[in-house]
């Protein structure tokens, strides 16, 4: 039977990896292919890394890294930050990584979702949405790390996403990033029945029933995690770990 | 010696990192000389089916490999849409296929995988359904990574060895005298993936 995917979700920040409290306050914890050999021994089901610098310094991506990153990953790796060109998602394709994500890029040129699907395939061509509650109920969509806000409705764009052949949604959470309270579930919720492709969902896991809840609730959903994954205990040390396999048996009994 | 061909298409440096790592011999062909010395083939693929038929085509290999898989009798293992290539069609284009294996490459029926999403993405379990050498000392119920929309319907039984459940049971893995073929992605799946492909490199 598939399963949900538990997916540790790294961030890119002059050149270590940080994490984030509402996409804000990055603290440092560690070193980018240090952590792929973690999670290469700990053998999670996927690996997520998002170059947050990129967009935001209009540069193009490092392949330096990303190549670096593919040749040292043994699952399958799915790479964001930067990409504004059908040839910038081919060359980092042929580097060995499986899914190209996208974000400011695809609002601000929908179409490009097609161009890449055309040459690496719909099934690796995936988009996050950052989101962040308005202030009297519902989502905004968001770019550049959060600092500027879009006009996009965030049902319209779902639909327009999947109508142009997108193969993984994932929303991210402004509000629960780096909370470790449990994700947004009335933004799950809402989302849930929109998407006919894999859906994923990223900010707020500070438990492991933060996960099973999801689970439980929705099925088949990849479960993205970051702060979980990289800090432990109350005063938040940097320990890059997953979860055991007992653990994720326990996740997924019901 | 493994030969991984290289047609522009599909992720070569992720098998070349795991036979780096096994130190079974391997090397990367792009052109007909390179084939001097293999003994083996991998034929990796992704993306989409007349863009993986047309990158092979347009490599001037497309003959040398009819010849080594089909008169020489070279084992070769088909990878995802390399395994899909090995087919005489597929739903997903108007290219025909290698034809190596008789069946066709079919689409999921949304209504017969509960409108489950499509692509099929994530870990699931190796259902093996016919002995084979390639699947010595798998774990019980071994899982691997899958990502894709489309799958391989052989037309002869016996060349099914496993399938996978996704709604459906759907045909996964197959084997034709010297030619193998398989949808999920054993360089992706951890343990269970390097024993397969170090199964394939003791053939």
């Amino acid at each position: 039977m598939l399963s949900s995917r538990i997916i540790p979700c790294l961030l890119v920040h002059n050149k270590g990896l940080v994490k984030t409290v509402n996409f804000k306050d990055s603290k440092y914890v560690g070193d980018p292919i240090n952590a792929v050999k973690i999670f290469n021994e700990k053998e999670s089901d996927e690996l997520m890394v998002l170059d947050i610098d990129a967009t935001v310094e209009k540069r193009d991506p490092d392949y330096k890294m990303i190549e670096n990153l593919a040749i040292e990953c043994r699952m399958p790796l799915c790479y964001g930050g930067g990409i504004k060109t059908v040839e910038q998602a081919t060359k980092i394709f042929n580097l060995g990584v499986e899914k190209i994500a996208l974000s400011s890029a695809a609002i601000e040129n929908p179409e490009l979702i097609a161009n890449i699907a055309k040459e690496v395939g719909n099934q690796s061509v995936v988009v996050v949405i950052d989101v962040k509650k308005k202030m009297f109920g519902g989502y905004d969509i968001y770019t550049h790390n959060g600092r500027k806000k879009t006009k996009l409705n965030l049902e319209f764009f779902i639909k327009e996403l999947q109508t142009l052949g997108v193969g993984e949604i994932v929303i991210n959470s402004i509000d629960n990033d780096g909370v470790m309270k449990g994700y947004d579930l009335n933004l799950i919720e809402k989302v849930w029945p929109l998407v006919n492709v894999p859906l994923t969902v990223i900010g707020g896991v500070g438990s492991l029933e933060d996960i099973k809840i999801i689970i439980n609730k929705f099925g088949i959903i990849g479960c993205a995690v970051g702060s979980f994954f990289v800090f432990k205990g109350k005063y938040k040390a940097v320990l890059i770990t997953y979860i055991t396999k007992l653990q994720k048996s326990k996740i997924f009994e019901n | 010696m493994i030969g991984i061909i290289d047609y522009g298409v599909g992720n070569i440096k992720a098998f070349a990192n795991i036979y780096n790592k096994l130190n079974i011999p391997y090397k990367i062909v792009n052109k007909i000389e390179d084939f001097n010395e293999v003994s083996k083939l991998i034929l990796p693929g992704v993306g989409s089916f007349d863009h993986a038929m047309e990158s092979l085509q347009n490599s001037g290999m497309r003959e040398k490999l009819d010849e080594l898989v089909l008169e020489k009798k070279l084992p070769i293992i088909g990878i995802c849409v390399g395994m899909q290539m090995l087919a005489k069609s597929s739903e997903e284009g108007s290219l025909k296929g290698l034809n190596w294996i008789n069946g066709v490459v079919k689409k999921f029926d949304k209504s017969k995988i509960n409108n489950g999403p499509l692509p099929h993405m994530g870990w699931n379990t190796l259902n093996i359904k016919k002995e084979n050498q390639i699947f010595n000392n798998l774990e019980k119920d071994p899982r691997f990574y899958f990502l894709h929309s489309y799958y391989f319907e052989c037309n002869n039984t016996e060349d099914l060895i496993a399938t996978a459940t996704y709604g459906e049971e759907f045909k996964c893995m197959i084997n034709h005298e010297n030619i193998y073929g398989i949808q999920c992605h054993p360089e992706k799946s951890h343990h269970n993936g390097i024993q397969l492909l170090k199964n394939f490199g003791e053939l």
